[in-house]
């Protein structure tokens, strides 16, 4: 099974908008939507969901006063300084309570319990070109890289299951959790960027991160022709790297329009020069 | 007054707008710090160069287990709640992955044996450079592959003190690192932009500010590129939009190049001054 991510590091760059033209095009596939925190390739892929499957992003602490005997032992083991003394009671942050349970195993009066958050899931369905799994983060909770394993697993054991052979993963942006959790263990890293100074400085950072795991990379240009001196900068650099820049996708309204109908840009204007790119670029990843 | 500026997806304009308005602020003489949240992908010093006065490391603590006086009770396995502790009594084998402990100190707790042992581990890096005349630049940067940014974000908030104006350029999403920085800011402005993808983004945003029950405010980025349902939706849930940026493909080469438009442009420079103006005046309200 080949397993292809796209990811930027910066958000925005256009990751999502390739990702799904890629998907809609050739072979059938299995799309992985790995962007948890903002997931919108449904957006543009529009599945059908099939099931839909709860998550627990994990569990956050509460004390009960009554119980409590104000010994104060959870503030002083909270490394997350999340418990407080005021107004002559202790009591959890709820945003700050990384769910460690080492308050509820020490309180000696047993006054502190976990409440689990599951407001979370994750979806598998079909669209028009395969299968896809994505789910939703209920804002707020964390964990979002957990999620993301399940989002990965999920789709090889779907694809496996359905007799598919690729899978395509929208990647989150960033190098921490999730982005880790859905590099880990792809075989080629699309990295997209885009000419701008912050672009330019991601793209280097992500594929860090990539090396880091030992997976190869290729690069995207999105919107290239918005500055020609930061296009000239990053072209050289992946001369240098020696990381094959296999697509430069042009500043096309066409995008965007295509986005309004939400549709892909290969289907909604096939004709146009962005449109036409990404072709190129589907040709190069799925033909060699 | 802490100001977050906040997007659901990255890309929108966050660093667009925090950047400009502290460059206003600080031209304005107004005693203020611009801290960048986004400790992944930090790009404010892409923007504005201060003078470097200080770096400091951010570790966290990460135990080892020493399987001499390890009794393979497996009590540590049980309390760590992040599965970072591979545990084969079978075969003798103990191990913490470093990867994936959130450094809580359940598992020392547990330990009744004495096998374990914290040591430090780099995180990441918060510098604190000097800006104009008085202002300053603070900037949390995770090392590439770190599981959590979150105590570097911490640090970095931390280090911004109280100053009369601290803006946080938050990370992107709705998870941690978002709760992290937004839930320590006074107000939130969310910059989106006109498009489906904006406004889906928009929404988990908002979601999530209300949750923490944080005033907030919207900018729209790259206006006249969509269409206008955002704008239906913000009046249909009664949320202020604080301006409106017409995308302008002059002004995005500038950016694209580390410029600041504020600094090059007077009719910029006037459409942030008037937003700062807008936010401040929230708090009296
Ligand atoms: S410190 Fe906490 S997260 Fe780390 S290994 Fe110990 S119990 Fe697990
Ligand atoms: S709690 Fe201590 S003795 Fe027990 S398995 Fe863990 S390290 Fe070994």
């Amino acid at each position: 099974m080949r397993q292809i991510v796209i990811i930027s590091g910066k958000g925005g760059t256009g990751k999502t908008t390739l990702s799904a033209a890629l998907a809609a095009m050739g072979k059938e596939l299995t799309v992985a939507d790995c962007d948890v925190d903002a997931a919108n390739l449904h957006l543009l892929l529009q599945p059908s969901d099939e099931s839909r499957h709860p998550f627990s992003t994990g569990a956050k602490a509460v004390i009960d006063q009554q119980l409590c005997t104000q010994c104060g032992a959870c503030m002083d083991a909270c490394r997350f300084d999340a418990i407080r003394y005021q107004d002559d009671r202790y009591t959890i942050s709820e945003t700050s309570c990384d769910g460690c349970r080492l308050c509820m195993r020490i309180c000696p009066a047993g006054a502190i319990h976990m409440i689990e958050s599951n407001g979370s899931y994750w979806t598998t369905g079909t669209f028009r070109n395969g299968w896809m799994v994505h789910a939703r983060l209920e804002p707020g909770e964390e964990n979002s890289g957990k999620l993301v394993n399940v989002v990965r697993e999920q789709s090889r054991l779907l694809s496996e299951k359905k007799g598919v052979d690729t899978i395509l993963i929208d990647g989150p942006p960033g190098t921490g959790c999730s982005a880790i959790s859905a590099l880990s263990g792809a075989d080629l890293a699309l990295l997209v960027t885009e000419p701008s100074r912050s672009g330019f400085h991601d793209l280097k950072r992500v594929k860090q991160l990539a090396d880091g795991f030992q997976i190869p990379s290729a690069v995207v240009i999105n919107k290239y022709d918005l500055n020609g001196k930061l296009l000239d900068e990053i072209e050289e650099w992946c001369r240098q790297e020696n990381i094959p820049l296999i697509g430069k996708i042009p500043f096309d309204p066409a995008v965007v329009e295509a986005m309004l109908q939400c549709r892909t840009v290969v289907e909604w204007a096939p004709r146009s020069a962005a449109a036409g790119e990404i072709v190129a670029i589907h040709r190069q990843i799925f033909q060699s | 007054m802490k100001i977050a500026i906040a997007s659901g997806k990255g890309g929108t304009g966050k660093t667009f707008v925090s950047t400009n308005l502290f460059w206003v602020a600080s031209q304005k003489g107004i005693d203020c710090v611009l801290t960048d949240c986004d400790a992944e992908e930090p790009n404010v010093a892409e923007f504005l160069a201060g003078e470097e006065e200080q770096v400091e490391e951010v570790y966290q603590q990460v135990p080892v287990i020493d399987p001499k006086k390890c009794t393979f009770c497996g009590k540590c396995y049980e309390y760590c709640s992040y599965n970072a502790i591979l545990y084969l009594p079978e075969r003798r084998m103990i191990q913490v992955q470093p990867d994936l402990c959130h450094d809580c100190g359940a598992c020392s707790y547990a330990c009744q044996a004495g096998a374990i042992t914290e040591h430090p581990k780099l995180l990441g890096r918060v510098t604190h450079a000097a800006y104009g005349i008085g202002q300053q630049l603070i900037e949390g940067r995770v090392e590439v592959g770190i599981y959590t940014p979150v105590p570097v974000i911490t640090r970095a908030i931390h280090e911004a003190g109280n100053r009369e104006l601290v803006f946080f350029d938050s990370p992107p999403g709705i998870s941690c690192p978002f709760i992290a920085t937004v839930d320590r800011a006074d107000y939130v402005v969310l910059v989106s932009e006109p498009t489906p993808f904006g406004l889906h983004d928009l929404q988990l945003s908002v979601a999530t500010v209300r949750k923490l029950s944080k005033p907030f405010g919207v900018v729209i980025n790259r206006a006249g590129l969509g269409d206008d349902a955002i704008y239906r939706w913000l009046e249909q849930e009664s949320i202020p939009l604080l301006l409106e940026i017409p995308f302008d493909r002059e002004i995005a080469r500038i950016y694209a190049e580390g410029g600041l438009p504020s600094a090059v442009n007077s009719s910029y420079r006037e459409m942030f001054s008037r937003l700062l103006t807008q936010i401040i005046q929230k708090r009296v309200s």
